[in-house]
This record gives C-alpha cells, structure tokens and sequence, in this order.
C-alpha cells in the first residue's frame, strides 16, 4: 500500500488519525506515536498483569473451595478452612450504612449549596469540603478511632434506648463495631456526593426553575419536583461512586470495624471488612492457601468495586449528555 | 380550602428548605470539627525531635520520625520515576493521536485503574516484586505507589493538553514543523503549568496513601539502607501508632497525622489556586 505522497500533513489540531495512518506523518512523529503508543499500551498491560496476577495466585484457594469460598462463613487459619461471607457481610454493611447516613446528608447539602445558598458562600463551603475529600484515609481512621468512637460511646445509650428493640442495636457495645465503621466511611464520601451532586444540580439548566416558579410553584417544590429529577441520573452516579469507594476502603475501616470474622445480626458488635483482613492478615498469613484465599478475597473486591464503577460511569457520562 | 393548601405548601417549602440548610451545618460542621481537633492535637503534640530522631523503643518517650519522613520521600520519588512517565506519555497519546477504538479502550481501562481499591494494588505489587525477592522491598512500595498514579497521570495530561487551542498547533504546523516538533515545543510547554500542577496533586494523594504499603514496604523502625530494603512511611506509622496501646505513640500518630495532612492540603490549596481559572481539575 505505498501511500500517496503527501505534501501538507494532515488535519491539524489534536489530529484523530488512526493507528492506519502513521506512516504519514512526519520525520520524528514516528518516533513520536511509537513511543506514546507504547506508554498507552503499557498501561493495558499493566492493568492486565493486574487481573492476571490475582487470578493465578487465587489458585489454590479458587481449586480447593470453588464458588463456596463466597457462601462459606468459617475463616480458621489453624485448619486451613476459609470463607469469605463475614468479609463480604461487612463490607456491605458498612457500605449501606455509610450510605443511609451519607446520601440524605450529601445530597441536601448539595441542593442546599446548588440550589439556596449565596454563590460566594456555597463556592467558600466547596471549596473546603472539596479539600476533605483529599484527606488520607488513614487519618480518617485515626480520627475515628480517638474522636468518633468516644464520640459514639455517649450516644450509644440513646441509641439502644430508641432502638434496642430491634437486633440491629442489641447487644454489647465495645466502641469498635460496624456501626462505627459506617459512619467513619459516611464522613469519609460525604465530600464526594456534595462536590458531584452539587455540580449536576448547578448545570440544570435556569429555564426548567423559571418555568417551574412561573406556574407558581414555592421553592422547595421546584427544587425537588423538577431541579432534581432532572439531574436524578447525575446524582446516582455520585452515589455509586461513593459505595465503590466505601467498598476498597481499607485504613478507616480496618482501624474502627472490630476485625472480627463472624456474622452478627447486631450492628453495635465488631465485625470485619474484605479491605480489613487482607490489611491485617497479609504479612501473617503462612501458608500457600492462607495467601491464596486472601489474594482470592483480593480478587472478589476488585470485581465488586468494577461494577460499582462501571455503573457509576454510565450515569455519570448519560447525566453529562443532558447538560448540552 | 385553597388558603389551607397554600400554607401547608408554604410551610413544607419553609421546613424543607431549613432541612437542607441543615444537612450543610451537619456536613461541614463535622468536617471542620474532625479537623480542627486534628490541627489542635497534632500541633501540640509536635516537638522539633519528630523530624531529627528515629522511634524510640517501647516505653521510653520521645523520639520521633525521620527516618518514615525520609522513607516516604524514597516511595514518592521511585513511584514518580515508575507512574508520571507512563501517564505523561499516555496522556500525550490520548490528547494528541488519540480517536480510535484503541483510545477509547486506553480511557476506559485507565478509568478502571483508577477504580481499583488501594489495597488490591498492593496485593499486586506484592506478587510481582515480594513473592519473587522473598523479601519486603522499597521497590515494591514504590512500584504500587506507582502503578496508583498512572490513571491520574494520565487523565490531567490528556485534560490540560486538549484545553491548548487549536489554533497554537495549527501555527506550529504552519511554519512547517513536524507534529513531533510541535507537541514538544508548542503544545506541551503551553501545557506546563496545568500538568505540573496535576503531578503535584497526584504525590499529594499517594503520599497519604497506607494500604499498599502494608505487605510491600513494609515498615522499618530504624534508617533503610537500600532500596531492597524494608522502608518506613509517614502513613504506615500513623496506622500502627494509633492502634498500639501506648499513650506515648499516639501522640507520635497525632504529630505525624499533623505533618501529612499539612503537606497534603497544602498542595491541594496551591494546585487550586493555580488552577482556579479552570472550573473542572482531574480527579
């Protein structure tokens, strides 16, 4: 295919020329494609290495457990027998808690500072909460663990007293519980779910607000009859976002969850979290299929936060067509 | 009737309305309580001995963490040597010879990297440089610290070079040089600022980074004399200070928190403020 000769390179600006067309371009852009080229392709392939990595060191653990792995409760190290439930347990539960206290929370605040709050106060208060979201996570669990759980140890009472009746609230509290742990993760996607939704909210466009009060309806009504389902799907998918980051969490959680693998209905007792045990276990775990089930549980993990992700993506960038 | 029905709507408004306002006093309110008690502790328990002095053995007070301060500067240069000049390049790629299905799998995936929980990066690091070396490493540190900063690397790259005009490459072009030419010398230098501001941010997030540190660099508790050997980082030491027993270490896990989040949000404020003619920054 000896291309024609081309006099003037081609379309200018940042050129989408396919992998075809290289050979076109000019003295050095060879050089110049090859080598981005390759970085592109090493981040594929690193990510692949990745999959690779966890799938094959799963090994022994994936052949001697099977798909029970994931509906098995028993972790004993000492008899080699291991199960993920108790970790997957926490990790949703905690999550889910995170996000019945984060998403009311979040989410008005981010109708608050969209939708009523003066411009310079609602960017003042982005601003900083936009800077907790850069907060390391091990300081997170280094506030939960001396702030948060003293904190809850006083409230705890209340808590029972309202709502001891259910298995949810019963039973001793220690401090470190699954409780605690969802609402250090709570604090910890707050920032997300404002800094998104708020951004959603603020590219509604006017005209559905003025058509809105012009029929006569208050504030409020055109707030959460008409600005937010608008921006409904943009909101999801800061929710998802945030559940995928509650899920990874590891330090926060690892420091206020308990890590104690059993199931319990009570939320006050201490639990455990996927993150937790491979933070806690890794450098201890002797033995092949000690390391293989914890790299397994690894694996697990990875592929909840990636359709957690891929979810969140999907309404974020259907949100983003709206905003033309 | 009708005077009820407006005043039970004039009402919910009004209530509705406060609740919002109140979710915002509750959100940021806590936010700022978590931090300033962090400020007020961490600063009074900081003594000029956390940067000069190594830990001490349990139960004599004092010391402090030189050597996790240094460690954590040997972890960001080595992942900086092993993430920016991928990212950077794949940046480069997507911004600049980008548009085919290639680019779009290239997006995607870096976006599912960048989903990856910490922790199972670490995992990885572990397999690829622990399990062949048999021994905990600053290489491996490095290289998850690393493998972290690619998907933001990549991301700001590609943002801060499709935000140069158009009209910067098409005069480069004009005056007859190669596209080679004109991305190194044109669109890459009007890039500068932003990029070197994403990298700034991108050590800023990793710094803080703990959990795939855990099983790779490990944790020392005197100099590390290598890069093969065990390290110690600010993070990791906040971790295990704070769930020892002893009151004397968590005053050291208040100072070193202190120092993190100090270095932390300081970069994001410069980053921000250089930033602020742009609305959107890479995540």
């Amino acid at each position: 295919m000896a291309a024609t000769p081309t006099t003037v390179s081609t379309s200018p600006g940042p050129v989408r020329s396919a992998p075809g067309d290289w050979q076109r371009l000019r003295s050095g852009d060879e050089a110049a494609y090859v080598i981005t080229f390759m970085a592109a392709a090493g981040i594929l392939a690193i990510t692949g290495l990745l999959v690779l990595e966890l799938y094959t060191n799963s090994s022994a653990s994936r052949g001697k457990f099977g798909w029970s792995f994931l509906i098995t409760s028993t972790w004993d190290p000492v008899n080699d027998q291991f199960g993920a439930l108790p970790f997957i347990y926490g990790t949703v539960v905690t999550s889910i808690l995170a996000l019945l206290i984060g998403i009311p929370l979040g989410v008005g605040a981010a109708i608050f500072l969209a939708e009523l709050a003066p411009p310079k106060i609602s960017d003042a208060l982005t601003f900083l909460i936009e800077l907790l979201a850069a907060v390391p996570s091990v300081i997170y669990g280094l506030l939960g663990v001396f702030v948060l759980i003293p904190i809850l140890r006083q409230i705890e009472p209340f808590l029972k007293a309202a709502l001891g009746w259910t298995p949810f609230f019963s039973g001793p509290f220690y401090g470190v519980s699954l409780f605690s742990a969802g609402v250090v993760l709570a604090v910890m996607i707050i920032p997300f779910i404002i800094s998104i939704s708020r951004e959603v909210i603020l590219a509604v466009p006017g005209d559905q607000r003025e058509a809105a009060l012009a029929l006569g309806a208050t504030r409020w009504e055109t707030t959460w009859d008409i600005v937010v389902p608008y921006a409904k799907k943009g909101i999801m998918g800061s929710i998802f976002l945030a559940l995928a980051r509650s899920l990874g969490e590891t330090m926060a959680v690892t420091m206020v969850v308990g890590n104690d693998p059993k199931i319990k209905a009570s939320l006050l007792a201490p639990g455990y979290s996927i993150a937790a045990v491979i933070a806690n276990e890794f450098t201890e775990a002797t033995g092949q299929l000690y390391t293989s089930a914890l790299i397994e549980l690894g694996l697990v993990l990875f592929a909840l936060t990636i359709v957690i992700n891929g979810i969140a993506r999907l309404l974020i960038i259907g949100a983003d067509k709206y905003k033309t | 009737m009708t005077n009820l029905l407006t005043l039970r709507r004039k009402t919910v408004n009004i209530v509705m309305l406060t609740v919002t306002g109140m979710c915002t006093l509750i959100a940021a309110g806590t936010l700022v309580y978590i931090l300033g008690y962090l400020f007020v502790h961490g600063a009074t328990s900081l003594t000029w001995d956390f940067f000069t002095k190594l830990p001490t053995p349990v139960g004599e007070s004092g010391g402090g963490m030189a050597n996790a301060i240094v460690g954590s500067g040997k972890l960001l240069l080595l992942a900086s040597l092993f993430g920016i000049p991928i990212g950077f390049l794949g940046g480069v790629y997507l911004a600049e010879f980008g548009g085919s299905t290639f680019s779009y799998v290239v997006r995607y995936v870096t976006d599912l990297l960048n989903g990856v929980p910490s922790i199972v990066i670490g995992i990885f690091a572990y397999t690829m440089v622990v399990l062949p070396q048999k021994h905990f490493s600053t290489l491996a540190g490095g290289l998850a610290l690393g493998v972290m900063m690619i998907p933001i690397a990549v991301r700001s790259t590609e943002e801060f070079l499709r935000a140069v005009p158009n009209s910067l490459r098409e005069g480069a072009m004009a005056l007859g040089a190669s596209k080679a030419k004109s991305i190194l010398t044109v669109v890459i230098p009007a890039a500068k600022n932003g990029i070197m501001t994403g990298i700034m941010l991108n050590l800023a997030r990793v710094a803080g980074e703990t959990a795939p540190l855990l099983f790779t660099s490990f944790g020392n508790r005197y100099w590390s004399s290598g890069w093969e050997q065990p390290i110690s980082a600010l993070p990791v030491m906040i971790f295990t200070y704070a769930i020892a027993p002893y009151e004397d270490w968590h005053k050291q896990a208040w100072a070193a928190g202190f120092v993190l989040l100090t270095m932390v949000l300081t970069v994001n404020i410069i980053a921000r403020a250089v930033l602020s003619k742009r609305k959107h920054i890479a995540r």
